[in-house]
């Protein structure tokens, strides 16, 4: 079936980091029929930025944003923070200058979280996945909070062959990266990611999924530090597998 | 004292005027339920008890009398000037003083009896609560001191919710300096978040209703 | 952001204190249960409605705040009271002592008012000679143990009942006593005696009814109750900000405090004063005082993008659902006001540089704006507030690195190629590590914000062929 353009935003994190990500994205969008379109100028939303009170610099780096994607008709990005960023923040960027303010409030009308792209763009909630192993999901704040995502991921899951979802105590608390948080206030980041992790070790989960890559980042981090074998996988990483 | 100089600087803060009128408010939010008074019986029952409260229900006056007797027997008491307690007849068992010499008698009977005996002006049945306004029939220390406290009150008071209350009492302040809801016995969780009852208020509340 | 400034030591020392964080975590677990179990949709179903009420009204309120204290004071008074406006705190004290002075009162009893801390009231008040002895249970202990509130709802909630045994053991004389009903019953003896005793009674007050010329305070224990019932004179101190416009807005706000603060749909005694007792009462004090106090607040009131911050109305479920909040507890806030709301009206208070790490102490969660009963946004207004740090420290000394950082990436992420480039030669230099992931850091590289990570966990190393490159190496399509 063919399905039409999406172009995407893989985030910084995801393109330096963990482009497997990207990588698992643009092959679920492609297996549904779309045409994956990359546009190389991409970089970084500014969300460090302005988390951090750097408003002058995150407005440098939304100006790139909307230039580079200033036609696109779905923007689709695999993380719930930045999505919001580019959603709901860019419109604060630019209070006296209208033109760019449009050019923020067109792009944020045309850019999704991939799980929600899956499921209110695309109609589908079985990909035809297939992956063995006990899974449970972290609701990523900005995602559960601020793009209403709880229920899409979870049907996701639940559709994939093989896959055992089993439900965490507290799936909304926050992992503890917050940004620039998970290091000004790194111990207080890696208090929060460890009572993540009591939680996960309750469900005995050998995978933890997420639609963020940095709470992915957090928990990996901390689990590995803590010498624990369980992985953590995005949610395009588990559609994607066959 | 102060007053024109934090007016001010409100009017400055904003952007208003002196006398200058106010927007108009959002309406008054008080939905309402409409229960019957059987209904209402069984919620305030379900919630008083819930909060380690006890009511007793009455068929009649007198039976409300015997009830009250029953509790308080051997204790020291102090009722209200509530005209439904003298209706009941509770006013006149035997070891309840209603009747003081001054405000400063009335205190000390509050401080050493063991129970105080009040009716209520209304009831409250989803939380279940009394509400006592302060006047000719009611007063504070009553239901307050004293470590245990009865509540008679004919079910025709039982109103359903605090909203149904403030749509019967718009203005509370009209005739009382205090209108007090009572929800169950007094209580703190403070030290451990372990519950307590009867800290400094009663520890015991039990409301007669009363079907006259 | 400099270190320096954030009490890192108090935090690193709260964090490791095992008992402590059992405490705050489960005694605010306890409190986020409760909340749960009557705001849900069986047990509150219009919850969400009563929220944009309470947002509503607070909003028309704050926006109108000069006509409903005028309001206010004139109905005050005209139920026989009276009104001080104080602009500090040490006015207020000023207007108590005077009183007190006048009246020949040296035995005050207090019931729980976070805006009485915020003024220091009860030291003040003990340099002259006057007993100021506070009557709820948790702030009482705190009084006799010299300790600030933990909590604007719980203050004692990090003490033990063996912490209470030594306080009262050494502070009352009494014998050692350590079940926890007995020990409520001592406080509850020596208390009673000060309440017959006391010449003046101060509470605080939730809310100030404009129609009324009333005050209305929430409670369980019946000190409040006491403290307003008991002693001639009865005085009230509240932040401009609690007015509310008419009786009838209690129904909104009844419905939400309670069940947000502690889950009870009511609190055990809802008292609506307004004012001396009348003719015809038999009990209740001769004299009363509204005191009206500003410290401030109008200047939270002229920022019309932070003015919603005084909507709160005090309930502690920010708190309670703060993972922040849950690891370093309120005694390492700045301010008497801890958790979110703490982090927002502090920097308001005190300026933004006093405490320049404050508003950062957040991960943007948003749990906060979630359970608020009068929907305000903590996130976003962090979020200004951060934005106010880094205007006001501008090229000022410690954050020059930070700023210098984030203009240089900013600079180049705008251009795609140098990024590009930047990113492909860091893939190259930096170390492999095992799966991708660093345990370690190279010594030259363990400084600043690497080191900062590392110390909690493991770091991802780049990746070999970043997205770009790989999308660089796909075949193209026709």
């Amino acid at each position: 079936m063919r399905r039409g353009q999406v172009s995407i935003f893989v985030t910084c994190v995801v393109d330096q980091l963990f482009p497997e990500v990207g990588i698992a994205m643009t092959e679920v969008l492609e297996r549904l029929g779309y045409r994956v379109d990359f546009r190389e100028r991409q970089t970084c939303c500014g969300q460090p930025a302005f988390n951090s009170g750097y408003r002058d610099e995150a407005r440098c780096l939304a100006r790139h944003f909307l230039e580079v994607f200033r036609d696109a008709e779905f923007i689709v990005v695999p993380s719930g923070s930045c999505t919001s960023m580019i959603a709901h923040h860019f419109t604060e960027l630019f209070p006296d200058d209208p033109s760019a303010l449009a050019a923020a409030q067109h792009v944020a009308n045309r850019t999704w979280e991939f799980s929600r792209f899956l499921l209110e763009v695309a109609r589908v909630e079985d990909v035809g996945a297939r992956f063995e192993g006990i899974v449970t999901y972290h609701d990523s704040c900005h995602a559960l909070r601020e793009l209403q995502v709880r229920e899409g991921p979870r049907r996701l899951l639940a559709n994939v062959r093989g896959l055992e979802l089993r439900e965490m105590d507290a799936a909304g608390e926050c992992c503890g990266f917050g940004g620039t948080f998970a290091v000004k206030f790194a111990d207080v980041s890696g208090a929060m990611a460890r009572t993540k992790i009591d939680s996960i070790l309750r469900t005995e989960a050998g995978t933890v999924v997420s639609v963020d890559s940095s709470c992915l980042m957090q928990l990996q981090g901390a689990m590995r530090r803590a010498g624990l074998g369980i992985r953590t996988m995005h949610l395009a990483e588990v559609l994607a597998s066959r | 004292m102060n007053r024109e100089a934090v007016l001010e600087r409100v009017r400055m803060a904003l952007g208003r005027k002196p006398g200058q009128p106010p927007e108009s408010p959002p309406p008054a939010y008080l939905p309402n339920a409409g229960r019957s008074a059987e209904q209402r019986v069984a919620l305030f029952t379900a919630a008083l008890e819930e909060l380690a409260g006890r009511v007793v229900r009455c068929p009649s006056r007198n039976a409300a009398r015997e009830a009250v007797s029953a509790l308080i027997a051997g204790k020291r008491t102090i009722a209200s000037g509530a005209s439904y307690l003298r209706a009941c007849g509770i006013t006149g068992i035997e070891n309840v003083h209603s009747e003081f010499v001054d405000a400063a008698a009335y205190r000390q009977a509050c401080a050493d009896s063991d129970v105080g005996i009040t009716s209520a002006d209304y009831a409250l049945a989803d939380t279940g609560s009394l509400v006592m306004i302060c006047g000719a029939e009611e007063s504070r220390l009553v239901s307050l001191l004293p470590p245990a406290h009865i509540a008679v009150v004919p079910v025709s008071r039982l109103l359903e919710s605090l909203d149904e209350l403030l749509l019967r009492v718009p203005k509370p302040a009209a005739g009382t300096s205090s209108m007090v809801l009572i929800t169950g016995p007094s209580r703190t969780a403070d030290i451990e978040q372990i519950l307590v009852r009867g800290v400094h208020g009663p520890g015991e509340v039990t409301v007669i209703l009363v079907d006259d | 952001m400099s270190g320096a400034f954030i009490p890192l030591d108090s935090v690193r020392r709260t964090i490791a204190d095992a008992r402590l964080q059992t405490a705050i975590y489960t005694g605010t677990g306890r409190l986020i249960a409760k909340r749960q179990s009557t705001v849900g949709a069986d047990t509150l179903p219009d919850y969400q409605e009563l929220r944009d009420q309470a947002q509503r009204i607070k909003r028309h309120a704050v926006e109108n705040l000069d006509h409903y204290l005028e309001q206010l004071e004139s109905n005050v008074i005209a139920h026989g009271g009276h009104v001080a406006w104080c602009s500090s705190g040490a006015e207020v004290a000023d207007f108590v002592l005077s009183l007190a002075k006048q009246r020949g009162a040296r035995l005050i009893v207090k019931s729980k008012s976070m805006t009485t801390e915020e003024i220091d009231l009860n030291e003040r008040l003990e340099h002259h000679q006057l007993e100021a002895v506070e009557t709820d249970l948790g702030e009482y202990i705190l009084q006799l143990a010299h300790e600030r509130p933990y909590h604007i709802v719980a203050p004692a909630l990090h003490k033990t009942r063996y912490d209470v045994a030594d306080i009262f053991t050494e502070r009352l004389g009494v014998e050692r006593e350590v079940v926890i009903e007995s020990q409520t019953r001592i406080a509850r003896r020596v208390l009673r005696e000060k309440f017959l005793a006391a010449g003046i009674g101060i509470t605080g007050a939730n809310f100030l009814v404009a129609d009324s010329g009333a005050i209305v305070v929430v409670e369980n224990e019946g000190n409040a109750r006491l403290s307003s019932s008991a002693p001639a004179i009865h005085i009230a101190i509240a932040g401009i900000e609690k007015v509310i416009p008419r009786a009838q807005d209690l129904a909104v706000f009844l419905k939400l405090l309670g069940r947000s603060a502690t889950g009870q749909p009511l609190t055990v005694y809802t008292s609506f004063l307004s004012g001396p007792r009348r003719p015809g009462e038999v009990d209740g004090p001769e004299e009363f005082h509204l005191v009206l106090l500003d410290n401030g607040r109008t200047r939270l009131l002229a920022d019309a993008r932070k003015r919603e911050s005084l909507f709160c109305i005090r309930c502690g479920a920010c708190l309670n659902h703060c993972p922040v909040y849950r690891k370093i507890g309120g005694h390492n806030y700045p301010w008497v006001y801890s958790g979110p709301i703490g982090a927002i009206i502090t920097p308001q208070f005190h300026g933004v540089l006093k405490d320049p790490w404050l508003s950062y102490a957040s991960s943007l969660c948003g749990a906060c704006a979630e359970v608020c009963p009068v929907k305000i946004d903590i996130p976003r207004l962090l979020l200004d507030l951060r934005s106010e740090v880094v205007q006001a420290r501008k090229w000022k000394g410690s954050t020059r690195v930070e700023q210098m950082a984030f203009r240089a990436f900013a600079w180049i992420a705008s251009h795609p190629r140098v990024y590009a480039r930047l990113g492909a030669f860091m893939a190259v230099v930096a170390p492999r590590g095992e799966n991708g992931w660093l345990r370690r850091l190279p010594f030259f590289m363990r400084l600043g914000v690497l080191r900062k990570w590392m110390s909690q966990r493991d770091l991802p190393a780049p990746a070999r062929q970043s997205f770009r490159q790989y999308w660089r190496g796909r075949p193209k399509e026709k």
